[in-house]
């Protein structure tokens, strides 16, 4: 039995999703026979995690400070193990542009992009290179912030004159943004778990989110933040019926995915399967949702790995980094 | 001594599909949304929220709390916990008539209900009238908690746009006409005439004669949703639909939610008598009968304390607050923004130009600790996304300035932005001021027109660009 800090809550704008999150590994945390602290994440986070000298720290958080090595930083220093990948990883995973960019240099196809900070417009004129970059990555472009880690402030540009307002609402959540070329395709999502016991990491089953018609009848076209935690708005397969290479050219290029960013313990690497059965990886979460309709649970489950037994495997895996 | 059983081990996959098969379809509208959740982040104490509608119960006296509570204890502390009749206390009755006769209503108590909150009400009318793809018509902004409540009995609720002067009867009996060569007849007109939420416009008394003449020629029900008649801060009061009516077509919404208090959650609906049996069913099956001790507390309240002098006293704070939003709002938005001039109620609407999107533009303000509610929840096809309501009643007036300051200063940025990506630089305040004097020389077209203005997004372009 150890005294398990559970992270959830913070100021991200995830906060929401987070709390759920904590909640479900807090739950089977005590199934699990451990003493399990809660603590929502604000100003007196060292101030509390001293008070309660847990033996371990579970990271629940999503999105910023929580996902992008910040408190993984302040865990270092106080010298507590924690579940999820470490600090440059979580930097990584977090920043879109960075990661595409070490997912390029390894070979790992992503969509063709190109990526601005705000200074770029401001100060280098880059507002004239629009249209070079529109010729090339073809409309529609999806345009989005780099590091906001759920599907808010992504937008679809179908023409040229779409883009200025795109662009200003993906600067809403970051400094910088990027503009990628759009893959019409299935969204595939492999959740990473650790294989435990020294063995390498697992590919879990691929799961395939199909968003269904909105209730008044008018088919959703893109995947968003609602339908992407709620029961109804899209429907989750798993194991995605594919092709057998398929699934493991998925599996393959999530777990390449997820050693060359550094991942640690679990993580997700969200794919799409283009026409010909072409795949790119759009990009990988360092700590994927642990909701009732998250992604992860539901491949553990088709793995025959069960919810406390996914927060248990998790949990070892912070004393093996 | 044996141990609890062991807590079963939760199945994901089992979760899901043990409670999403059981959901009832009605329920598959009620989703949550990107900006509930981004409302989450709003209620922490560093963040300036002008989003809420709170009224500011710091105002009432605690005296006069302690002192009716007391009574209460004293004189009817059996009948205070017991369960009450369905459609009301006779006395808690008797004061709902008196609020009324205050906005020149006149009312028998046999044909009111006394209800869990105004919202309550809006939950039974819908359940009374409404079967799945029957047709609700709307103000379009609409207070998005009427749009929930229809939509859960799966209404198809159609948005009427409205301007300085409210909805638009015209653009109303145009609607009218075109569902009634599809042969679709409405159920009932829903609307907020007076300081209308989110919109802060006010019905003009014209459009109100014309709204209750068209409910009589085509035999229409009206929903009269009155929240903030009496919170007025300037001009005459205004006539209400019910008593143009007189009851016939118009069924009134009333509450003490911003009156006295939300927390009690006291609201009541007059309507023509088959109608009321019909509610009361409704109401015996939801809560078999409002709190008999709210109903005490503002029957003592009414007999022992002045509740006009609280109302005076509110409106003077409001008042100031509003005018204090409107000097910072003239101050620190930019030229391209325009809003709403409410006479009375708790908000304003606030449009911004077309490239905007209010729910990032709010995820922006986060991070400066400012908060306001988007306008996309106000509608149900797209629109609003580039207007914004904005509270003025629950924060005092150095946090409004402020708090208006932040979403000015992320706005400017946005408008400075968007000016550098197209390469058409946004002209300044200063500029504009004189493109706009140049015009008005010109023209002679009203000041009026062009603040209040609610445009029309068309949902359409919100598609392209988003889907």
């Amino acid at each position: 039995v150890s005294r398990v800090a559970v992270l959830k809550g913070g100021p991200s704008l995830e906060r929401q999703v987070s709390l759920r999150s904590g909640a479900r590994v807090e739950d089977a945390l005590e199934r699990l026979g451990h003493e399990v602290v809660g603590i929502d994440v604000g100003t007196d986070l060292i101030r509390r995690l001293r008070a309660e000298r847990p033996d371990v720290v579970f990271v629940a958080l999503h999105g910023r400070d929580g996902e992008d090595g910040t408190v993984q930083e302040l865990l270092e220093i106080l010298g507590l193990p924690y579940t999820g990948s470490g600090v440059a990883a979580c930097a990584r995973a977090m920043d879109k542009v960075l990661a595409k960019h070490l997912m390029i240099e390894a070979g790992v196809p992503t969509p063709e992009f190109f990526a601005f900070n705000q200074t770029a417009f401001r100060e280098l004129g880059a507002a004239e290179a629009l249209p070079a970059i529109e010729e090339r990555l073809d409309f529609p472009i999806v345009v989005k912030p780099s590091s906001q880690g759920s599907a808010l402030g992504i937008k679809f540009a179908r023409t040229a004159a779409d883009v200025p307002s795109a662009l200003v609402a993906a600067f809403s959540y970051d400094a910088k943004v990027l503009l990628e070329r759009y893959v019409d395709g299935r969204d595939l999502a492999v959740s990473i778990l650790d294989g435990g016991d020294g063995q390498s990491p697992l590919a879990l089953p691929v799961v395939e989110a199909v968003p269904t018609a909105a209730p008044g009848g008018e088919g959703e076209d893109f995947y968003d933040f609602e339908a992407r935690y709620d029961i109804g708005r899209t429907e989750f397969i798993c194991p995605a019926r594919l092709p057998e290479a398929v699934t493991q050219r998925a599996q393959e290029l999530a777990l390449r995915t997820y050693e060359l960013l550094g991942c640690h313990g679990f993580g997700r690497v969200d794919l799409m399967l283009g026409p010909d059965d072409e795949l790119s990886v759009l990009e990988a979460n360092s700590i994927p949702g642990l909701t009732e309709t998250s992604l992860l649970p539901q491949a553990a489950e088709a793995a025959g790995i069960g919810f406390d037994d996914l927060v248990a495997r998790v949990l070892a895996s912070a004393f093996t980094r | 001594m044996s141990l609890p059983p062991k807590p079963p081990e939760r199945s994901t996959r089992r979760d899901l599909e043990r409670y999403a098969s059981l959901f009832s379809e009605r329920t598959r509208g009620m989703t949550s949304s990107a900006m509930r959740d981004l409302m989450a982040v709003t209620d922490r104490p560093e963040v300036i929220s002008l989003a809420g509608g709170l009224p500011d119960t710091s105002s009432f006296p605690p005296e006069t709390f302690a002192d009716i509570t007391a009574r209460i204890a004293e004189e009817s502390c059996a009948r205070a916990l017991q369960y009450g009749p369905t459609e009301g206390l006779p006395e808690t009755k008797r004061c709902i008539a008196e609020v009324m006769a205050a906005e020149g209503m006149t009312v028998d108590t046999d044909d009111m209900i006394v209800t869990t909150g105004g919202q309550q009400v809006l939950d039974l009318v819908a359940k009374t009238f409404i079967d799945p793809g029957d047709v609700i018509v709307a103000e379009g902004p609409s207070y998005p908690g009427a749009l929930n409540a229809f939509q859960a009995y799966q209404a198809d609720v159609v948005q009427i746009d409205m301007d300085a002067d409210g909805m638009r009867i015209d653009l109303l009996e145009e609607t009218l006409d075109r569902l009634e060569r599809e042969g679709r007849r409405p159920k009932f007109v829903y609307t907020v005439p007076t300081f209308q939420n989110p919109g802060g416009v006010t019905l003009s008394l014209p459009r109100r004669r014309r709204l209750v003449e068209v409910a009589r020629e085509r035999e229409l029900l009206v929903l009269e949703d009155n929240p903030y008649g009496l919170l007025r801060y300037e001009g005459d009061p205004a006539t209400t639909l019910y008593s143009l009516d007189g009851g016939v077509y118009v069924m009134y919404l009333g509450t003490f939610s911003k009156i006295l208090s939300p927390g009690i959650r006291l609201g009541w609906v007059v309507a023509p008598p088959p109608v009321l049996a019909r509610i009361n069913l409704g109401k015996q099956e939801a809560d078999l009968c409002t709190s008999t001790l709210s109903q005490l507390l503002v029957q003592a309240y009414f007999e022992h304390h002045d509740w006009q002098e609280y109302i005076a006293s509110l409106t003077e704070i409001y008042r100031s607050r509003r005018d204090t939003m409107l000097d910072a709002l003239a101050e620190y938005f930019p030229p391209q923004a325009e809003w709403t001039r409410p006479a009375g109620g708790l908000f304003i609407w606030a449009t911004l130009p077309e490239f905007i999107d209010t729910t990032d533009l709010l995820a922006r303000a986060l991070r400066d600790n400012v908060a306001f509610v988007p306008g996309e929840g106000a509608f149900l096809d797209g629109r609003g996304r580039s207007s914004m309501r904005l509270n003025f009643s629950g924060s005092d007036e150095a946090r409004i300035v402020e708090g208006i300051r932040r979403i000015g200063e992320v706005i400017k940025e946005q408008v400075a932005l968007y000016g550098t990506l197209t390469g058409e630089p946004q002209p300044d305040a200063e500029e504009r001021r004189a493109i706009e004097k140049a015009a008005s020389d010109e023209t002679t077209e009203s000041e009026g027109a062009r603040v209040v203005e609610l445009p029309r997004r068309a949902a359409r372009n919100r598609r392209a660009r988003e889907s």
